[in-house]
């Protein structure tokens, strides 16, 4: 604070004389003792103020008892609320584990589900399978590293055993002003609903889009930036780049990034009781014999493959609800999102025979958007709607007459559709019990009726619900 | 060379005034409930601006990390909060994401206000199934007057630390609130020593701090385990066994659901209390004072 009095004074000193300040070798020589007079004046002004300080500081008794008399008031010092414990275990770091499980009943067999008209990638597509099952169960690790970084781990754990790092990552905050930027493999920020881990959704699935164009959840290997402008109304940017190597992308063992994004959103309150948050979202990557399995116009089993960029943009909303904000008794989300993808670059047709490989070029979108309301403490009910649009495939095999549009049935033209409803009770905050109905037609020409029951729940450390 | 001179000083000037602009600016003070805001308010003065994060009228446990909240935390200088895992379902969020290294646990920036008090209730046995207990004691400290006297007192040294150029201020207005407070204390007391003994049945477990320092008596919650709102099945079980005269008054805070709470208030024939909790539940209570002068009001005109 004194510095800028300093530089004020400076300022005046240096353009009030400025007139005559190349005439005088003699007046100079007094500004420059003017300024010394003034530097030595605001040291023994700060000095004196930090002794006082001090004095403060130490003839004020450190016990919060000693503040009954209010002529010196004494500030209590501070006893941390957490647990005093001197041992080795003083530092672990915040540990949760997410278990659930669920219980369908799927109309059609679920080990030919497809999403008709879109090449299939990832592995989280479909209703997963009938009658009992464990869902993921979901490790979570978190703490401080250091005064500069954080850490969070997410390790999933399939019904088949199979484990795999969802989220693992450090992240800096506010080295730069405003700025969050976290390092290692995250669920990317593409949209509203990627980000989110599957035991916080409102439904038992993943929409149609997210599965059709991300196989289940985005995740990124590398590098993400978020920058907050210093306004009162949410203004985010961000932008995100790393390996790319996760479905619509693929390893294309090559140096660099394969993948870049950037994103805005912006949020804020329409009084007591509403917040939204709308973002767009825009994701270039490219993809290298990015394999899949189809059959050809006899039957026979082929894979093919897709090399070429993939790039995507997106639009999402969420908007909230609740009297007067306060959510315990009721509330309403509503939240939307629209997505756009164009393929190009080239398709080849049965890899492991023929071979035979020409222009591809796709334009696809996708959307949905759900309602969920609690109508009385811990029940809601839910709706969500969603279609996806594939386009009609641009195949120059198909074109040129090598080959048929029936080699290719997967990419026929379809319009997927879905309608699902769910009702939810959450006994406490931690635990939760759903049924869900959907009427899935993603497949060709085909309805599927869906029930599902599910259970969430989760022990250890409370988590924070992000909006 | 002379007005290429005269254009550089003014030039260098102009940086370093235009640099120099936050330190005349205002501490930006992120306060996550109504009580902490107010205290904001009373020891700082017209030298902070002051967000208030969420109102009277909202659960703390339960207000949503919207982007509003984000996008002021983010210009904090200063966040205060009551902290023992209050706020733990949506302040983390609002720390981890607004990009503010100046409001992390830890810094000067960020006051955890329960952690500079005595808590009541730290449990011994820390266990889900005793329902939403919170580790380090009950967290609903502001209604014990002596405690908001020692957060403000930590508030003022934070931002004297802050904010070192008015000092001075910040001093003369503490010593300020300080005397007045301890005589409104004072008055309290005295006020509401007819209320010593009055055996009282609050909703949720959030009143402790209150019925200790009045020398009430908590006979029970109306909630079967804190966070578990009341079954019909558990409300007919309070009936029971309040209807023997084992309670004088039933109360709730501003911000539950008066539902529950008036229901069994008719089937056992006791009063029912409205009590505040925090600046701006009621009418009565705008400001520090007027909680505990409501409040103390309100408890009074139930008793017999």
């Amino acid at each position: 604070m004194y510095k800028c009095g300093m530089a004020a004074t400076i300022g005046v000193i240096l353009i009030v004389p400025v007139a005559s300040m190349a005439a005088d070798e003699t007046e100079v020589q007094t500004i420059r003792d003017e300024i010394k007079d003034l530097k030595e004046g605001y040291e023994t002004r700060m000095q004196q103020l930090e002794q006082r300080l001090q004095q403060k500081e130490q003839s004020s008794s450190p016990s919060p008892a000693a503040s009954a008399t209010p002529g010196t008031p004494s500030p209590p010092s501070g006893t941390p609320s957490a647990s005093g414990s001197a041992s080795a275990n003083a530092f672990n770091p915040a540990i949760s584990l997410i278990l659930g499980g669920q219980f369908s009943n799927l109309q059609r067999d679920p080990s030919t589900y497809q999403i008709g008209g879109f090449i299939p990638g990832g592995d989280e597509i479909g209703p997963g399978s009938r009658s009992f099952s464990l869902a993921e169960s979901e490790l979570t690790v978190s703490a401080n590293i250091d005064p500069y970084f954080s850490g969070y781990f997410v390790m999933a754990v399939a019904s088949d055993n199979s484990t795999s790092v969802e989220e693992g990552y450090i992240q800096n905050t506010g080295a730069i002003a405003g700025t969050t930027i976290k390092f290692g493999r995250m669920l990317s920020g593409f949209g509203y609903l990627n980000e989110i881990h599957a035991h916080a959704w409102d439904f038992v699935d993943a929409p149609l889009v997210l599965q059709a164009f991300f196989g289940g959840q985005l995740q990124e290997d590398g590098i993400q930036v978020r920058w907050l402008a210093p306004t009162p109304v949410l203004v985010e940017l961000g932008v995100e780049t790393g390996k790319g190597s996760a479905f619509p992308g693929s390893d294309r063992n090559k140096n660099g990034v394969n993948s870049a994004m950037v994103f805005a959103h912006i949020g804020d309150d329409v009084g007591e009781s509403n917040s939204y948050r709308v973002g767009a979202s825009y994701r270039a990557t490219k993809a290298q014999d990015r394999t899949y399995d189809d059959v050809d116009a006899i039957g026979t089993p082929v894979t093919n493959a897709f090399t070429g960029d993939s790039n995507m943009w997106g639009l999402d909303l969420v908007w909230k609800w609740a009297p007067n904000g306060n959510t315990v008794e009721r509330n309403f989300k509503f939240q939307a999102e629209y997505m756009h993808r164009t393929e190009d670059g080239s398709l080849a047709f049965n890899t492991t025979g023929a071979s035979l490989s020409d222009g591809y070029r796709s334009s696809q979108s996708g959307w949905y958007m759900q309602g969920v309301y609690q109508f009385m403490p811990r029940w809601r009910a839910g709706l969500r709607y969603e279609e996806l649009n594939s386009g009609n495939a641009d195949i120059v095999l198909v074109n040129s007459g090598a080959l048929t549009a029936a080699d290719f049935p997967r990419l026929a033209q379809n319009d997927p559709k879905r309608s699902t409803a769910m009702i939810d009770f959450s006994p406490s905050e931690f635990s939760r019990f759903r049924l869900q109905f959907a009427r899935d037609q993603a497949r060709f020409n085909e309805t599927d009726n869906q029930v599902f029951l599910q259970y969430i729940m989760s022990l250890g450390t409370h988590g924070a619900h992000k909006f | 060379m002379n007005s290429l001179n005269r254009w550089l000083s003014i030039a260098v000037t102009a940086a370093l005034l235009l640099a120099c602009t936050p330190s005349f600016a205002k501490v930006n003070v992120f306060a996550c409930l109504p009580e902490w805001a107010a205290l904001a308010s009373e020891v700082g003065g017209d030298k902070v601006t002051v967000y208030q994060a969420s109102n009277a009228l909202q659960d703390p446990h339960r207000i949503e990390a919207r982007p509003s909240l984000v996008a002021r935390m983010r210009s904090a200088d200063l966040a205060i909060c009551t902290g023992a895992e209050l706020e733990i379902g949506w302040l983390p969020v609002l720390q981890q994401t607004a990009g503010n290294q100046k409001v992390q646990p830890g810094q000067p920036g960020y006051i955890a206000a329960a952690d500079f008090v005595d808590r009541l209730e730290v449990p011994t046995r820390l266990d889900r199934a005793e329902g939403d207990i919170h580790p380090a004691g009950n967290p609903h400290i502001q209604l014990d007057p002596h405690n908001v006297a020692k957060v403000g007192l930590v508030l003022t040294q934070r931002l004297e630390q802050i904010d070192a150029a008015n000092v001075p201020y910040y001093q003369a207005r503490s010593k300020d609130f300080q005397a007045r407070w301890n005589q409104a204390i004072a008055r309290w007391e005295k006020d509401a020593a007819p209320l010593r003994g009055m055996r009282i049945v609050p909703y949720h477990k959030d009143t402790v701090y209150l019925i200790k320092w009045l020398g009430l008596v908590e006979v029970m919650n109306v909630e079967p385990k804190p966070g578990i709102p009341p079954s019909a099945g558990h409300l007919s079980d309070l009936v029971a066994r309040l209807k023997g005269g084992a309670a004088d008054v039933i109360s709730r805070s501003a911000y539950q659901d008066p539902k529950a709470v008036i229901s069994l208030g008719e089937k056992t024939n006791l009063p029912v209390v409205e009590l505040p909790y925090t600046v701006g539940g009621t009418p009565g209570a705008k400001d520090l004072f007027g909680l505990f002068d409501d409040s103390i009001a309100r408890l009074k005109a139930v008793k017999k």
